[in-house]
C-alpha cells in the first residue's frame, strides 16, 4: 500500500483534529504550568505572573532534599524488586500456550487498572490490625495477637511494589514473548539446566529491555502519589505527594508547578534512556 | 520434576500475592456487622446495596460511570484520525503529533493533574463538571492510540488497493474496509480508556474534587472518616468491572496479541 | 488502436531505479505474462497499470484515452493480488458483490451476479460461506471472480498461483488459460515461474533489473532468445562462449563448429538447448566436439547427461531409450547441431 503524502488543505484535516485537541489540552496546560512555576505567590490568594526563581529555590533547603532522595530511592527499590520478581514471570507466563495466558493478562489488568486508592484501601485492611493477615496467623497459631503492619515503610513499598509489578509484566511482556524460543531449546541440547539456560541465555539476551523495563517501572513508580499518604507516615511522602500537598492544601501553585517541572524533567530524560536502550536492543 | 513443581510454586505464590488484598477486600465486603473484621463474620451482601441505596455511593457510581464512557469515547475520537493519518498518510512530522498523544501517560500523572489544574483556572472553568471528561479524555488518549496503531498496522494493505481497483474512493474504503476491520481495535481502546477513567483519582481530583464526588474521590475522603465495608463493596465492584470488561476484550479479541506478542498466524 | 499501449515509462522510488524508461503494446484480448526474477520490476509494472503507483514519466494509454494519471478507482480494471485480499470480514458472494455494492447496485442484480460469477469460476453455491473457510484453491477462484464482477477492460493478476502447491497451480493455469479465452479479456499477469507463463501466454514479457529484455511469444522466447539472459531464465540451456575465428564459423574450447548468423568477429556466445545436442560415438561429422561424461541422471521421463567439453560444461537430455552403456569418465562426441545454434547478443 502506497502511503502519500498530504498534498491538499482537506488531507490534513484528519490530523488536525486531534493536534488541536493535543496542543489546546496538553501543550497548553504544560507550558502554563511551566509559566506559573516562574510565578509569584499572592499569600492568601492565588498567583500573579512574574518571573521569580524563588520556587526552585527552595528545592535547596535539606527538607526538599530529603524527600528527593527518598522519592527517588523509593521509586528505584520499588522498580528493582517489581522488576526481579515479574521478569521470571513474565518469562514463565509468555512461555505457557495462548489459552492459558489471557486469564493471567485479564489478571495482571484487572490489578494494574486498579486505582491507588483501591489499592490503598485493600493493603491498608489486609495489614489492619482488625481484618488484616496477622488474624490468620492468629487463627493458625503462629502469633498471640493481631498487629496492626500499617503504617509504615513497608507498607508502603509493599502496596507500591503492588501496583508496579502488573505494569513491569506488561513492559516486559512483548520482548520476551518475541523471544526466540529455540534459543533456550538450543542451549538446552549444548547440556544446560533449565535455570541455567534461563540465567545464561535469555537474561542476558535482554539485558537492554530488563534496564528499559527497571527505569519505566521507575518513573511509574515516581508518580506514585495516593499509596505514601494511605499507608505511610509523612516522613514517607514522597514528592508526587508533596505536589498534591503544595497545590491543593496549601494553594502555592507556583511552587507545586516548580516541583512538578523538575518531576518532569527526571522522567522524561529517563524516558529517553530507556527509549534509547530499546532502540540499541532493536539494532542488535 | 522438581523444576516444574518450583515453577508452580513460584506462579501460585504470585497469583496468590496479587489475589490477597482482593480476597482480604471481598471478605470485608460481606461482613455481616458494620465493621471491619476478617476472616468476615457472618454474611451479607447489604453493603453491596448500599452503593445503590445511599445517594452519595449512587451518585458517584454514576457520576464515574457516565465520566468514564463519555472520556472514553472522546479518546477514541481524539485517536482513531491520528493513527488513521499515521497508518495511511506519508509524513514524518505527524510522529510529533504521535508523540503529544503518548507523553500524558508516560508522564508522572500529578504533572497532568497539575497541568489541567492551572488551564482551568486560567480558562476560568475551574470546577465545571464536563471539564474532567475532557481531561481524562486527553489523558487517556494514549491507550486507543496504542491500540488503534496496532490495528491498523495488522491491516493487510492490499486490502485497501484491492478495494481502491474496484472503484472505492479513499472516503467508501474508509467506510466499507478500514473501519469494519479497525473496530475490535477501536472497542478495546475503549473498554482500556473506559476502565482506567474509572479508577483514576489525582486528574479527577485536582479538576473536579470540589463540585464532583467520583467513586475514587468518594472512597478517598471517606477514609478519612474511617473504614466502612461499603468502601470494600465498591473495591469489588470496581475489580469485577475490570476483569469483565477485560474479559470481553480477551473474548473477542487478541489479548497477548494487543499487548504485543506476535500474532501465532504471523509467518 | 485498441489495447493497451506504455509509451516511455519510467518509474524510481526516491534514488532507486525500479523502471528504466519502457514501451511497450498490448492488443485487445492477449494474454500477457511479465516474467522475471524477483526485484525485477514487473510487479511495479503491474501497479502502474492498475494506478496503484504513478509512474515517474511517460504515458499510457488504453484504447487511444491517456490514463496516466487517472487514479485506481476510476479505471475500472479488475485485479487479483498476490495476498487475494479477500476481505475477512465479508462472506464470499459480499466479497464479489463488493464493486457492484459501492456503485449502489439493487441486491437483487448483485445476487445475480455473485451467481453467475460463482458459476463461472466453477464454485456454484458458497456465497454464504465467510472467506476463513475455503481452501486455498477456493480463496483463488473467489478473488478472480472478484476481480472479473466489473465485466473489466483489463485484468491484472499479480503471482495470483503462488500460494498454491505445484499440482494445484498447474490445474489452475490451464483454467485461468481456458476462462480468459472464453472472455475475451486482455489479461496480465506477473509471474516469475516459467512454466506458467509458457502454459498460459500469448505474449511473454521477460524483464531483467528494470528492463524489458524480451517481449515475443512463448516458443519464440524459448527457441530464440536474444540474450543470456533470457537463455538462461527461460528453461534450461547450454551458455557457450567462443571466438568468431571465421564467418560463420565459431572456435570453442573443444573445436570449431558452424553457426549461422554469426557476427563478423570477436567473441560471442550462443545457446543451444539440452534436447538439441546428439550424442555419437565417434567424430569426425560436422560440428562435433569430443567430451567426457561426468554425471549422468535418469529422471524416468528423460535422461539428463552433463559432459566436459575442453573445460565447458554440457547439459544433454534424451528420451531413456536412447541411453547407450555409459560411466562417467567415458569418452563421447556430442554434435551441436547449427540449426540449434541461437546466437545471442551481448
Amino acid at each position: 500500500m502506497i502511503r502519500t503524502a498530504p498534498r491538499r488543505l482537506v488531507d490534513y484535516a484528519p490530523i488536525a483534529w486531534p493536534a488541536l485537541m493535543l496542543v489546546l489540552f496538553f501543550v497548553l496546560p504544560f507550558g502554563l504550568m511551566l509559566a506559573v512555576s516562574f510565578f509569584r505567590r499572592v499569600p492568601g490568594g492565588f498567583y500573579q505572573p512574574d518571573f521569580v526563581l524563588a520556587n526552585y529555590a527552595r528545592f535547596l533547603t535539606a527538607f526538599f532534599g530529603n524527600v528527593l532522595g527518598f522519592s527517588l530511592g523509593l521509586a528505584l527499590l520499588v522498580a528493582v524488586i517489581a522488576v526481579a520478581l515479574a521478569f521470571p514471570f513474565t518469562y514463565l507466563l509468555s512461555r505457557m500456550r495462548r489459552r492459558q495466558q489471557v486469564p493471567w493478562l485479564v489478571f495482571l489488568l484487572a490489578v494494574l487498572s486498579l486505582s491507588e486508592v483501591i489499592i490503598g484501601f485493600s493493603w491498608s485492611t489486609l495489614l489492619s490490625r482488625t481484618a488484616g493477615v496477622t488474624n490468620l496467623l492468629v487463627l493458625i497459631g503462629l502469633m498471640d495477637q493481631p498487629v496492626s503492619l500499617s503504617p509504615g515503610f513497608g507498607a508502603v513499598l509493599t502496596g507500591m511494589t503492588y501496583q508496579a509489578f502488573p505494569y513491569a509484566v506488561l513492559v516486559l511482556y512483548p520482548s520476551l514473548s518475541r523471544l526466540d524460543p529455540t534459543l533456550t531449546e538450543a542451549a538446552r541440547t549444548l547440556g544446560a539446566s533449565p535455570l541455567r539456560s534461563f540465567f545464561t541465555v535469555v537474561v542476558p539476551a535482554l539485558r537492554n529491555a530488563i534496564l528499559a523495563t527497571v527505569i519505566m517501572v521507575f518513573v511509574f513508580a515516581l508518580g506514585s502519589y495516593l499509596l505514601p499518604q494511605l499507608l505511610g507516615r509523612p516522613q514517607q511522602w514522597t514528592l508526587s505527594v508533596l505536589i498534591t500537598d503544595q497545590a491543593i492544601y496549601q494553594s502555592n501553585m507556583p511552587f507545586a508547578a516548580a516541583m512538578a517541572v523538575f518531576l518532569v524533567l527526571v522522567s522524561l530524560a529517563l524516558v529517553v534512556l530507556s527509549t534509547l536502550l530499546g532502540q540499541k536492543e532493536g539494532r542488535t | 520434576m522438581i523444576a516444574r513443581f518450583a515453577i508452580r510454586l513460584f506462579l501460585a505464590a504470585m497469583a496468590l500475592l496479587l489475589a490477597a488484598p482482593l480476597a482480604v477486600v471481598a471478605g470485608v465486603s460481606i461482613n455481616e456487622k458494620k465493621s471491619l473484621t476478617f476472616p468476615p463474620q457472618g454474611f451479607s451482601l447489604a453493603w453491596y446495596g448500599e452503593i445503590f441505596a445511599e445517594a452519595g455511593w449512587r451518585n458517584a457510581l454514576f457520576a464515574s460511570l457516565g465520566i468514564a464512557l463519555a472520556s472514553a469515547a472522546l479518546a477514541v475520537i481524539v485517536a482513531l484520525p491520528l493513527a488513521w493519518f499515521l497508518w495511511r498518510r506519508h509524513a514524518p512530522w505527524a510522529r510529533l503529533v504521535q508523540l503529544l498523544g503518548f507523553a500524558p501517560f508516560v508522564l508522572p500523572p500529578v504533572i497532568t493533574a497539575l497541568g489541567f489544574l492551572s488551564f482551568w483556572n486560567a480558562a476560568g472553568f475551574y470546577g465545571a463538571a464536563w471539564t474532567v471528561v475532557i481531561s481524562h479524555g486527553i489523558f487517556f488518549v494514549t491507550l486507543p492510540l496504542v491500540t488503534l496503531t496496532l490495528g491498523f498496522e495488522a491491516i493487510d494493505g492490499s486490502l485497501v488497493e484491492a478495494a481502491a481497483t474496484m472503484g472505492a474512493d479513499e472516503p467508501t474504503i474508509l467506510r466499507t474496509v478500514v473501519l469494519p476491520l479497525i473496530l475490535p481495535y477501536m472497542i478495546s481502546g475503549f473498554a482500556f480508556a473506559f476502565v482506567l477513567s474509572l479508577n483514576e483519582y489525582i486528574v479527577a481530583y485536582m479538576t473536579v474534587g470540589f463540585t464532583v464526588e467520583t467513586l475514587p474521590i468518594r472512597i478517598f475522603n471517606s477514609l478519612r472518616y474511617g473504614y466502612t465495608p461499603t468502601m470494600a463493596a465498591v473495591a469489588v465492584l470496581f475489580v469485577v468491572i475490570a476483569a469483565v470488561v477485560f474479559g470481553l476484550v480477551a473474548r473477542f479479541g487478541d489479548l497477548p496479541k494487543l499487548l504485543g506478542a506476535w500474532s501465532p498466524r504471523e509467518d | 488502436m485498441s489495447g493497451l499501449v506504455l509509451d516511455g515509462i519510467a518509474k524510481s522510488f526516491g534514488t532507486v531505479v525500479a523502471l528504466h524508461e519502457l514501451s511497450l503494446t498490448i492488443p485487445q484480448g492477449k494474454f500477457v505474462c511479465l516474467l522475471g526474477p524477483s526485484g525485477c520490476g514487473k510487479t511495479t509494472l503491474l501497479r502502474l497499470v492498475a494506478g496503484l503507483d504513478l509512474p515517474s514519466a511517460g504515458r499510457i494509454r488504453l484504447d487511444g484515452a491517456d490514463i496516466t494519471d487517472l487514479p485506481a478507482h476510476r479505471r475500472d480494471f479488475g485485479m487479483v493480488f498476490q495476498s487475494l485480499a479477500l476481505f475477512p470480514h465479508l462472506s464470499v458472494g459480499e466479497n464479489i458483490a463488493y464493486p457492484l455494492r459501492i456503485r449502489g447496485a439493487s441486491k437483487a442484480d448483485q445476487a445475480a451476479e455473485v451467481t453467475r460469477l460463482l458459476d463461472l469460476v466453477r464454485l456454484p453455491g458458497i456465497a454464504d460461506r465467510p472467506v476463513s473457510r475455503l481452501s486455498g484453491g477456493q480463496r483463488q477462484r473467489v478473488a478472480i471472480a472478484r476481480a472479473l464482477a466489473l465485466k473489466p477492460k483489463l485484468f491484472l493478476l499479480d503471482e495470483p498461483l503462488s500460494a498454491l502447491d505445484a499440482k494445484l497451480r498447474e490445474a489452475m493455469q490451464i483454467e485461468l488459460k481456458l476462462l480468459q479465452e472464453r472472455l475475451g479479456i486482455t489479461t496480465i499477469v506477473v509471474t516469475h515461474d516459467q512454466r506458467e507463463a509458457m502454459t498460459m501466454a500469448d505474449l511473454v514479457v521477460v524483464m531483467s533489473a528494470g528492463r524489458i529484455q524480451q517481449a515475443a511469444p512463448p516458443v519464440e522466447v524459448y527457441c530464440h532468445p536474444v540474450n543470456a539472459f533470457v537463455a538462461d531464465f527461460i528453461g534450461t540451456t547450454n551458455l557457450l562462449q567462443g571466438q568468431v575465428v571465421a564467418p560463420g564459423r565459431l572456435g570453442l574450447p573443444a573445436g570449431e563448429i558452424s553457426v549461422p548468423g554469426l557476427p563478423a568477429g570477436g567473441a560471442t556466445a550462443i545457446s543451444v538447448r539440452p534436447e538439441n545436442l546428439r550424442l555419437h560415438a565417434e567424430g569426425g561429422g560436422e560440428n562435433r566436439v569430443a567430451a567426457c561424461v561426468t554425471f549422468i541422471r535418469d529422471l524416468g521421463a528423460t535422461v539428463e547427461m552433463r559432459l566436459d567439453a575442453a573445460g565447458q560444461e554440457l547439459i544433454l537430455v534424451m528420451p531413456p531409450a536412447d541411453l547407450p552403456e555409459l560411466r562417467p569418465g567415458a569418452g563421447v562426441f556430442v554434435e551441436l547441431p547449427a540449426a540449434a545454434c541461437v546466437v545471442l547478443s551481448p
